[in-house]
């Protein structure tokens, strides 16, 4: 891992666009003095940073947290989404997992459903249309109730706690060589089957949030488990198992 | 209400569910086709009887129907779905390189090794099912000698080295084929996925074994000419 040089000399090639109807290419530039010990996000910001000085437009990027769990960071670094690193978000991908001299490519999310914004920004709200076809409870929950107020199994809990690790960056979606989506989709229908409150939509829910995928434009599952392998929250594949049971569980008895 | 149930079946899930179980019915089709196969080493007239029993049974029509429905079924909805993928992602990528932890050789080739074997089937067919009609007499009942027809086809190296390859694409397209319609099912358990995986695996090898065996076999009794 890493290498102890004290800077690095990189070379970028990254995907500009003006905006969604600008055709957009691949621009090389050279960054000089970039510390192994930058995030991939700070060695942007050092080039935006120049940009800027230049006079030059910045490149536009998605980001929030910087901690990993906000799921607004994405990149498709070098050919692989988030880049190298295993279960890692481009914001805590570190400039060590880097070679001085490197040349790395940057590109955004590509897929029908998420049209580009600007640069390496995509659309993604494509996801929360998913979402707001059924990933949710219906009845107000109240406040967070007594642990242990109902009983749940050990293995349900951890499984709905699994599944609901999904930041919905849309890494499953960027890594698909069909652009699917099912990765997404079925951890969200997977937290809330595997758990009572969730339970009992969970007849209604998989088909609702299945139409809206497929009809968002998403391509189909080939079960290839890149989803899985880019995943940077771990999430696997048995979710999509699960909801392909849901959604014949759903399609034949929802009435 | 009708638009609900066609939403129900154009789904992505049951779409590919479909690939699943038409795929899996294949499988028992070669499963047989191949235990049928193997009485050419048995003997000729066996081998000949066998297909004349089949032949002769007016049920044969209502299986052959059954057959192609499935093969045309796989295959439509194969074409279909990979259609529908390549529209998922308009714009390619300028670099994509596979994480080595998901996609594999065989996953993803899937749409070529299906190609491949709907060639080898389409000649398959013309070679033997409508190829060079030779007939002979078996226990006083006159039948097709299609044992000859194999027999001839495969003293041509070149046939045979083309049979094995249609069948190692098959292989290939096998060894992911079996175990995702598992997972497209639904199917996908801590305890015996490893193992179905395992065993997608081995059914591949089987099927490449058994069926490539059977040309060298024809080649190797005529001396090898």
């Amino acid at each position: 891992m890493g290498n102890n040089t004290v800077s690095m000399n990189l070379n970028l090639k990254i995907w500009r666009q003006k905006s969604a109807t600008d055709k957009g290419e691949m621009v090389d530039y050279k960054l000089t003095d970039v510390s192994p010990d930058m995030s991939f996000l700070e060695m942007l910001d050092m080039l935006n940073d120049r940009l800027i000085r230049e006079g030059k437009d910045p490149v536009a990027f998605d980001h929030d947290c910087r901690e990993g769990i906000c799921g607004m960071c994405s990149l498709m670094i070098n050919g692989q989404a988030h880049g190298p690193e295993r279960e890692t978000t481009t914001c805590q991908l570190h400039m060590r997992s880097f070679k001085n001299g490197d040349t790395i490519v940057i590109e955004p999310w590509r897929a029908k459903a998420f049209p580009i914004h600007k640069d390496l920004m995509v659309d993604r709200s494509a996801f929360d249309e998913i979402i707001a076809a059924g990933g949710y409870v219906s009845v107000n929950t109240g406040h967070a109730p007594d642990a242990n107020a109902i009983p749940i199994p050990k293995e349900n809990a951890d499984l709905a706690m699994d599944a609901a690790a999904c930041i919905g960056c849309a890494a499953c979606v960027a890594s698909c060589k069909n652009a699917s989506a099912m990765l997404f989709v079925s951890a969200k229908i997977s937290q809330l089957a595997l758990l009572p409150q969730g339970e009992a939509e969970s007849k209604q829910r998989a088909e609702a949030m299945v139409a809206k995928m497929d009809e968002l434009g998403f391509g189909n599952c080939t079960n290839e488990a890149e989803c899985e392998a880019s995943c940077p929250k771990g999430i696997d594949i048995s979710n999509i198992a699960r909801m392909n049971r849901e959604f014949i569980k759903g399609g034949l008895t929802n009435r | 209400m009708s638009s609900r149930l066609t939403r129900i079946v154009g789904s992505s899930i049951v779409k590919k569910q479909a690939m699943a179980i038409t795929g899996l019915l294949l499988c028992g089709f070669l499963v047989t086709h191949l235990a049928g196969n193997f009485l050419i080493i048995y003997s000729a007239d066996a081998f000949n009887q066998y297909a004349y029993a089949l032949t002769s049974n007016p049920l044969i029509y209502v299986a052959e129907a059954g057959l192609a429905a499935l093969f045309l079924g796989h295959i439509g909805m194969a074409i279909k779905l990979t259609l529908e993928n390549h529209k998922a992602r308009p714009q390619k990528y300028y670099m994509k390189k596979p994480t080595g932890r998901g996609s594999t050789f065989a996953s993803s080739t899937m749409p070529y090794t299906g190609m491949i074997t709907l060639i080898f089937l389409v000649i398959h067919l013309i070679n033997f099912k409508f190829g060079p009609l030779y007939m002979t007499t078996v226990d006083g009942v006159e039948m097709r000698d299609l044992y000859r027809t194999v027999v001839e086809y495969f003293a041509s190296p070149l046939n045979v080295l083309w049979y094995i390859i249609a069948m190692v694409a098959l292989g290939i397209h096998l060894s992911h084929g079996v175990w995702s319609a598992f997972q497209s099912l639904g199917f996908n358990h801590p305890s015996y996925t490893p193992t179905l995986r395992m065993a997608s695996k081995a059914f591949a090898v089987l099927i490449v074994v058994g069926y490539s065996s059977l040309p060298i076999y024809c080649y190797l009794i005529q001396g090898g000419h």
